[in-house]
């Protein structure tokens, strides 16, 4: 369904990717993980168009999309959860939402949608009025795969979910994660600095590196791999 | 008791032509942080238009009140046209360069601007015919407010109200916000950025120009410098409400307005630029981000 090949992004003159070649297909949850500043989130970012890859090829359901606009990428089904959350501070958590759903025009479905959010996060629910920029780090994180869901996206793409959460919340953000991948039918591309925790959820994994793909392989054997296991298992 | 409410209603309708500039000043600014500094010229562009206008249509023999409408619609699309210009070939090409680029770009622009007016027009003041028609209920009051400023107070009060619901409750309204708090983040929901840009010039300028066609009658007289005069007091304006909030720009140029106007009445007239900037030193020392302004702080 997206197809990298031999990516190659940069920062400036820096270059960030190195000819990065990542394939996934429709309805799996595929995991990238990597040390810090290896380049993921750089991955993520130039799917979504942010920044551009200077050569290389991304395809998305056959069609080319690295030389295409951001919020035309979105409106072709991918949506990013980006690292940080990133939520759009003086709007309430209804216009959060609102804004997930920017690009759609059905709006009996995108009220349906909000209440099914409701039931996946009651909190949200309670503070919907409020600003988002005054709810707590867990609350900020539900609240940005929500407004990403409400998109009604075909590939979700999540950058460190984890990052800044106590456990539990951590622990019911990957349920739901699972839980659009199989009722939704949502692929989902997962970046991860908690690796154990993203092959565990996960179907398929890469290993990045200093900007490269330095192995891929099934979640399982991932998790039992030496290597892996020594760097990024802590094992 | 009147002298004093003549003051209260002439510092109100100078305030909200303020607030008619200063909005376009904050709005891209919230959206770019770019002081637009060409944005006065346009307020000024806005003024010829009516002008050219209003002298061509009363010539082919239409009506006082077709000639103030048609003269102030055409003055807000000339100046939205010159408005989407400036942006599209000043501003954006310098989208990723660092902050003082544009900046520069937009003196540059506004020089520009105000040269291209001075040969056009010449540095003559010309004459402003008086728009506005004297009403006669308010003859019994005449000594308090004039017509022309009732007409200036209902316009910006509706110009006002009608921005408010469109930045409250539109889709641009909410694009617009979401833009001004986190440009990627609209993008990664899929908001055209461009396009939302391109909508803030549009909307600032049609508001100038508004601002412009309504003073010109007022005063009686433009000429190609009005912009740049009339831009400083906005700009104060905005920065004293709060530079990147709405209703700040308003509440700063209402205060600005009614400042000037009673250091004009108890003071003296040559005195009101002191007292306005005086109050906006006293105003940033205690409140550094201005009235309604938000510091930005960044949640980690």
């Amino acid at each position: 369904m997206l197809r990298l090949r031999n990516i190659n992004s940069f920062y400036g003159n820096i270059q960030v990717l190195k000819n990065v070649n990542i394939e996934i297909s429709r309805g799996e949850i595929i995991t990238l993980i990597g040390a810090n500043g290896a380049g993921k989130t750089t991955t993520l970012m130039t799917i979504s168009g942010l920044v551009p890859s200077r050569s290389g090829e991304i395809t998305y359901m056959g069609k080319t999309i690295h030389n295409m606009r951001p919020d035309r990428i979105v409106s072709l089904g991918i949506s990013q959860v980006p690292e940080g959350r990133k939520i759009f501070p003086y709007l309430t958590v209804l216009e959060n939402l609102d804004m997930g759903a920017f690009l759609r025009t059905d709006k009996k479905n995108i009220k349906k949608d909000m209440e099914y959010i409701f039931d996946l996060f009651p909190i949200l629910s309670q503070r919907k009025n409020q600003f988002g920029g005054t709810l707590s780090g867990g609350e900020q994180q539900m609240l940005a795969i929500s407004r990403a869901i409400m998109a009604r996206p075909t590939l979700l793409l999540l950058d460190e979910p984890s990052l800044g959460l106590a456990p539990l919340i951590v622990r019911q953000i990957f349920e739901i994660i699972k839980k659009i991948n199989i009722e939704n039918q949502t692929t989902v591309f997962l970046v991860e600095q908690n690796a154990n925790l993203a092959l565990k959820a996960a179907h398929r994994g890469y290993v990045m590196e200093n900007g490269r793909i330095t192995l891929s392989d099934s979640a399982e054997n991932l998790l039992s791999n030496e290597n892996v296991r020594k760097a990024y298992l802590g094992l | 008791m009147e002298y004093f409410l003549e003051l209260i209603l002439g510092g109100l309708t100078r305030g909200s032509i303020y607030a008619l500039i200063a909005l376009g000043y904050t709005m891209v600014y919230g959206i770019i942080e770019l002081i637009n500094f060409a944005h006065g010229e346009i307020y000024m562009i806005g003024a010829f238009t009516a002008l050219i206008f209003t002298s061509v249509l009363t010539l082919l023999g239409f009506n006082e009140i077709a000639v103030i409408v048609l003269a102030s619609l055409a003055a807000v699309i000339y100046s939205s046209a010159y408005g989407y210009t400036v942006e599209k070939i000043a501003y954006k090409p310098l989208r990723h360069a660092s902050r003082l680029s544009p900046l520069i770009g937009a003196i540059g622009m506004s020089i520009f601007l105000q040269n291209y007016v001075l040969l056009a027009q010449t540095s003559d003041f010309l004459p402003f015919p008086n728009l506005i028609p004297e009403f006669e209920f308010i003859k019994p009051y005449r000594h308090i407010i004039s017509s022309a400023e009732i007409v200036i107070l209902i316009t910006t009060s509706t110009a006002m109200i009608l921005l408010t619901f469109l930045i409250k409750f539109t889709r641009t309204g909410k694009a617009m916000r979401a833009t001004a708090q986190d440009r990627n983040m609209a993008m990664l929901v899929g908001v055209n950025v461009n396009r939302v840009i391109s909508i803030t010039f549009v909307i600032g300028s049609a508001l100038a120009a508004l601002g412009g066609v309504l003073i010109a009658s007022h005063v009686g007289q433009i000429n190609f410098y009005i912009g740049f005069v009339a831009g400083i007091k906005a700009f104060t304006a905005a920065v004293l409400g709060g530079i990147g909030s709405i209703p700040g720009a308003v509440l700063g140029a209402l205060v600005l307005g009614l400042t000037e106007s009673f250091a004009t009445g108890y003071v003296s007239s040559d005195y009101e630029d002191v007292f306005a900037f005086g109050l906006l030193v006293l105003i940033l020392i205690f409140k550094p981000a201005g009235i309604l302004g938000r510091v930005r702080h960044q949640k980690i």
